[in-house]
């Protein structure tokens, strides 16, 4: 790895950080709160390619491992990492590196569809089977049930979706970091 | 700096190295998920509640552990509940309990520094296969200085869109943020290469 490289994997891991120092919106009617942390993994994929991106969110994972607060609502440490939600913890470096690999493969004929398809598929659909998985074990409940529980969640996930598309598209015009042929 | 979560000590515990408590994180992990009955999960869980005091910490810190993931327990147990009895109920509850708590007393009685050094060390065998320790260090000192420095570039930006009504477009946020960020990025790494590291 470049020089270059360990800086935008350092500069996203810290993006995700302060992504989770908005205070969190909570949704009309289902009261579900939507944090803007969880861009974080969609934009290191979707700006920095699939190794750059994996290794920006393990990078910032690491951190709120060994104790710092950079968790949404100041949490952090082991108890976060290894509980409840934890899956979607490392759920999150592996969407980041999937949404990474599918940007990649567009790269070069890359549009709104495809972008947001990539985006949605790893920063949805793998993100949702890794932590709703590991829910399942920790609660004792079946794969469909803990499904059932997240789904309120999407909305948040859906408006996310659409502001890292448009925000990986505008980047990829003025700013590109990825130069695969695909 | 960022202040991590430690609260600092003299208890055992605190002394304790801090790859001797990960380790015993792990077993405890694994182990309660390996007992199938409530009662003796019950008991894990009031030992580690116990060290709680034994390490200096009062209720108030107990409670600040478990509150975040409290109504997530009373979900689980009402499942529990709903689908088999209040036995398999207690069994989920104690045992994400005792994970959690006996994990977050782990992250109070450890230094960040000390996680750090350890993490360090236990990349070292790694190198065959292309990790550098060195350059994992540096990524973790820069993703520290990152956060200001990105936290005050976000609120130089904001203050510019709401000037032109945008501020409550997040795309007209995150954009401008992104790509001052990434030229900010490529003069660090010039720096970085300029003083030969490598």
């Amino acid at each position: 790895m470049k020089t270059k490289d360990i800086v935008y994997v350092a500069l996203f891991a810290a993006l995700t950080a302060v992504l989770g120092l908005f205070p969190p919106i909570t949704l009309p009617v289902t009261g579900v709160p939507v944090t803007a942390q969880s861009l974080g993994p969609m934009l290191a994929g979707a700006i920095l390619g699939a190794r750059r991106g994996g290794l920006s969110i393990v990078l910032f994972l690491v951190l709120v491992a060994v104790g710092l607060p950079l968790l949404s609502g100041g949490r952090g440490g082991f108890g976060v990492m290894i509980g409840v939600t934890g899956g979607f913890m490392f759920g999150w470096a592996i969407s980041a590196f999937v949404i990474g690999l599918l940007i990649e493969k567009f790269w070069n004929r890359l549009n709104v569809f495809n972008a947001a398809l990539s985006i949605a598929f790893g920063g949805i659909v793998v993100l949702y089977a890794i932590g709703n998985a590991w829910v399942a074990v920790v609660a004792e409940i079946s794969y469909w049930q803990a499904t059932v529980g997240a789904a309120p969640f999407l909305i948040g996930d859906a408006i996310k979706v659409a502001i890292a598309t448009a925000a990986c598209l505008a980047v990829r015009r003025a700013y590109p970091l990825i130069s695969k042929a695909g | 700096m960022i202040a991590g979560l430690y609260i600092d000590g003299q208890s055992a515990l605190h002394r304790a190295a801090a790859g001797a408590k990960i380790l015993a994180m792990v077993a405890l992990g694994t182990g309660v998920f390996l007992i199938p009955d409530w009662p003796v999960v019950a008991f894990v869980l009031a030992t580690v509640l116990l060290l709680y005091p034994a390490s200096g910490f009062g209720p108030r810190i107990m409670w600040a552990q478990i509150k975040p993931i409290l109504w997530l327990l009373m979900i689980f147990f009402a499942v529990q509940l709903w689908l088999n009895d209040w036995q398999a109920g207690m069994l989920v509850v104690t045992r994400i309990a005792a994970i959690v708590m006996f994990a977050s007393l782990v992250t109070l009685t450890t230094k960040t520094s000390d996680l750090l050094a350890s993490l360090e060390r236990a990349m070292q065998p790694l190198r065959p296969i292309g990790v550098n320790p060195e350059k994992v260090s540096l990524a973790i000192s820069m993703v520290l200085r990152f956060i200001p420095v990105i936290s005050t570039v976000a609120s130089e930006i904001r203050d510019a869109q709401r000037a032109r009504g945008l501020d409550r477009s997040i795309v007209a946020m995150v954009v401008p943020l992104i790509i001052r960020t990434l030229k900010m990025a490529d003069d660090v790494a010039d720096a970085i290469d300029a003083r030969s590291f490598d």
